[in-house]
């Protein structure tokens, strides 16, 4: 019986399920004594955050499901049947409508903390590339169910963003007619976009399981940059850091609780409001918020299939970015340029985002073309000089010495200039 | 939207004023802000306005518009008791499906009878009103940029045509509407509806009344919304407050 797993637990239900299935053992090794540095700082909530939000996503979504009718004759109305006469309908469609907004910001959070750290460079350069992928389904998922709602802004964006695959020479047109399933955004379209919104958020699962386990098998990266050296630098997941993401988590879910239940349509679109119309044009189309910075980029090429490519670029540069990168130092504490660089970055990407609500004339044509070419600047040129042109600080010999001498704070957060003083 | 980029606007302008010319004006202006009763976090419904303001939609919009969404049974939510409720259905005509002979029946509406819609489509609607269609009015203030200032807006903004201005035949000049130019001729006038309870009945007040009333029917969910949201930020504060001191004490053998 070599296969047998010698169960520890003393609980002799626990026990035998988990001599023949040892998911105790497993959950114990991996999000009970796994060995994390010591040294996080709150910017390390964010991977848990992501957790909590996708679970909230897709509980709350399949409840939708049960009440929303996926044909363009009912949609819209079906929506406002769950806000007024399914009980608490309300509740569960502002939570999942400003979930995806929620679940947005803290992706990139998550994202900008990967970059700030140097959390992509070996051995986590995998860890890095699936999580890029989370970020494309993610991007997937919530574009086609912002369509579901059949609002003018549903019907038009995805009339948009679907013709964006017309700027492939000869196979582009065939793809969107392809991508519909006719000759318009219709029926058909908002059946498989429902159909695919439904399945993806699982796909999303298996995909961030699988950013998870490459985690554990690399462990952690940390404020520092640096190596775990001895079992000194780090503590058990439990309790130190279940405590410490659940203080996030409550933090995350008052900040989502003010919104879904004050300003539930802050981030949405008046446009929405009015069933779909396949007649009648909004006078600007504008995508959702976390779309913005990519719309921006999109619109400030005037050749629509130069614009399309470098969209599409300005994500998949991210899968290259841990080569890219040159320098063997992660922690930009410990990069006195990248750590203003990649500010100088974050500050094009919101920039961008700007520019995307806005009409694409005069200043933020000029605007958003600047930051284009910074955001890739940023990437292609800068990265790898960068590496070798900086001098790096030195760094600190282990996690455990300087946090029990009292440095490594957590980063200032959103401040630009200003350098980490505050230890 | 548009809150979201008036705010990034003021942020961007007040740091970059000087290096940003001025931006082009809408060509109407932005309508000036009410006071309103739902306003704010803690903003309820001024039940009494909305209810007449349901007299002024009875009276004056449902000549023409429809309030798609809405049931009768609804209006519980306006403080009606049931027995109001019961009158005001009973009061209306409603299509009840068709008949044994399979011939379309009407009949006195119920509490469970969606609104009386004033025309049976959009052709018929169009066919009436000169080929204009009048929107549906149960999402209005939502479905349009500065929402409630708007539709008052929309109400009390009717004008002469400046000198000079090419008016369209059938269309109307409102300083706040897009264009200037709208099918819908002035609705609301001073005294127009006689209110019950003998309230002013000022154009201003019978548009604000409507308008609170349209804001209900827009967000019926809301004062539970909100009394339930400040519930449960009171309860997340005091749980993120306990979860911080257990993650102090926790932590407090590693610092």
């Amino acid at each position: 019986m070599a296969g047998l797993n010698k169960s520890e637990f003393k609980n002799p239900v626990v026990n035998w399920i988990d001599t023949r299935l040892p998911v105790f053992t497993m959950m114990q090794k991996e999000y009970g004594t796994f060995p994390t540095p010591r040294n996080f700082n709150y910017l390390w909530n964010f991977g848990a955050l992501a957790m909590v939000i996708m679970m909230i996503m897709i509980a709350t979504g399949i409840f939708l499901a049960m009440n929303y009718q996926p044909n363009t004759a009912l949609a819209f109305n079906s929506v406002q049947r769950i806000m007024r006469d399914v009980n608490y309908g309300w509740l569960i469609r502002y939570v999942h409508q400003n979930g995806a907004s929620m679940f947005f910001i803290v992706t990139y959070i998550h994202i900008f903390r990967g970059m700030y750290y140097g959390s992509y460079k070996y051995p986590r350069e995998l860890l890095w590339m699936l999580g890029v992928v989370i970020m494309l389904i993610m991007m997937a998922t919530a574009f086609m169910g912002y369509v579901l709602p059949w609002g003018q802004m549903s019907y038009w964006g995805a009339t948009v963003i679907t013709n964006l695959f017309s700027a492939f020479p000869l196979v582009g047109q065939p793809i969107v007619t392809w991508l519909w399933g006719g000759f318009s955004v219709d029926l058909p379209t908002l059946n498989r976009f429902y159909a695919l919104h439904y399945l993806l958020p699982f796909v999303l699962v298996g995909v961030v399981f699988l950013h998870v386990a490459a985690l554990h098998i690399t462990g952690s990266n940390n404020p520092l940059g640096i190596d775990v050296k001895t079992p000194q630098d780090t503590v058990p997941f439990h309790p130190y850091y279940t405590v410490k993401d659940s203080v996030g988590v409550c933090v995350f879910l008052l900040i989502f609780a003010l919104v879904v239940f004050f300003a539930p349509n802050f981030l949405g679109d008046p446009n929405n409001f009015i069933p779909a119309n396949p007649l009648q044009t909004p006078s600007d189309i504008v995508p959702e918020w976390y779309f913005l910075p990519y719309y921006a980029i999109l619109r400030s090429v005037p050749n629509k299939l130069g614009g399309v490519c470098m969209m599409f670029g300005s994500i998949l540069v991210l899968f290259v970015l841990p080569w890219l990168d040159t320098s063997p130092v992660r922690s930009a504490r410990f990069r006195p340029l990248y750590r203003k660089l990649i500010f100088v970055w974050a500050l094009a990407f919101v920039v961008l985002g700007y520019c995307g609500m806005n009409k694409p004339e005069g200043i933020f044509v000029i605007l958003s073309r600047i930051c284009t070419l910074y955001y890739f600047f940023h990437f292609l040129v800068l990265l790898p000089i960068l590496g070798k042109l900086e001098r790096p600080l030195p760094l600190p010999e282990s996690i455990s010495r300087p946090v029990i001498g009292g440095g490594g704070g957590p980063m200032p957060s959103g401040a630009v200039a200003k350098p980490m003083e505050k230890a | 939207m548009r809150a979201f980029r008036n705010l990034l606007a003021a942020a961007l302008l007040s740091v970059a004023a000087p290096a940003l010319p001025a931006f082009a004006q809408d060509e109407a202006p932005t309508p000036p802000p009410q006071n309103w009763s739902f306003a704010g976090v803690f903003g309820g419904l001024d039940l009494a306005a909305a209810q007449r303001g349901f007299q002024v939609y009875s009276e004056v919009c449902a000549t023409c518009h429809s309030l798609n969404l809405l049931h009768y049974r609804d209006l519980e939510g306006l403080g009606l008791t049931d027995d109001q409720i019961k009158a005001v259905a009973a009061a209306v005509t409603v299509p009840l499906g068709v008949d044994d002979q399979g011939n379309p029946k009407t009949g006195p509406g119920t509490p469970a009878s969606p609104f009386r819609a004033p025309f049976a489509n959009e052709q018929a609607a169009r066919a009436a009103m000169n080929g204009a269609l009048p929107p549906d009015l149960s999402l209005i203030v939502n479905a349009r940029e500065g929402h409630a200032n708007y539709v008052y807006a929309i109400l009390t903004g009717f004008q002469d045509a400046p000198a000079g201005f090419k008016m369209m035949g059938g269309m109307n000049y409102n300083q706040y509407f897009a264009g200037h130019q709208i099918a819908m001729p002035q609705p609301l006038h001073d005294g127009q509806v006689t209110y019950a309870d003998g309230s002013p009945n000022r154009i201003e007040n019978e548009a604000h009344d409507v308008v609170t009333f349209l804001y209900w029917a827009a967000n019926p969910e809301e004062i539970q919304r909100k009394q339930i949201g400040v519930r449960v930020v009171l309860f997340l504060i005091f749980m993120s407050g306990i979860t911080y001191a257990v993650k102090r004490k926790v932590w407090a053998d590693i610092h």
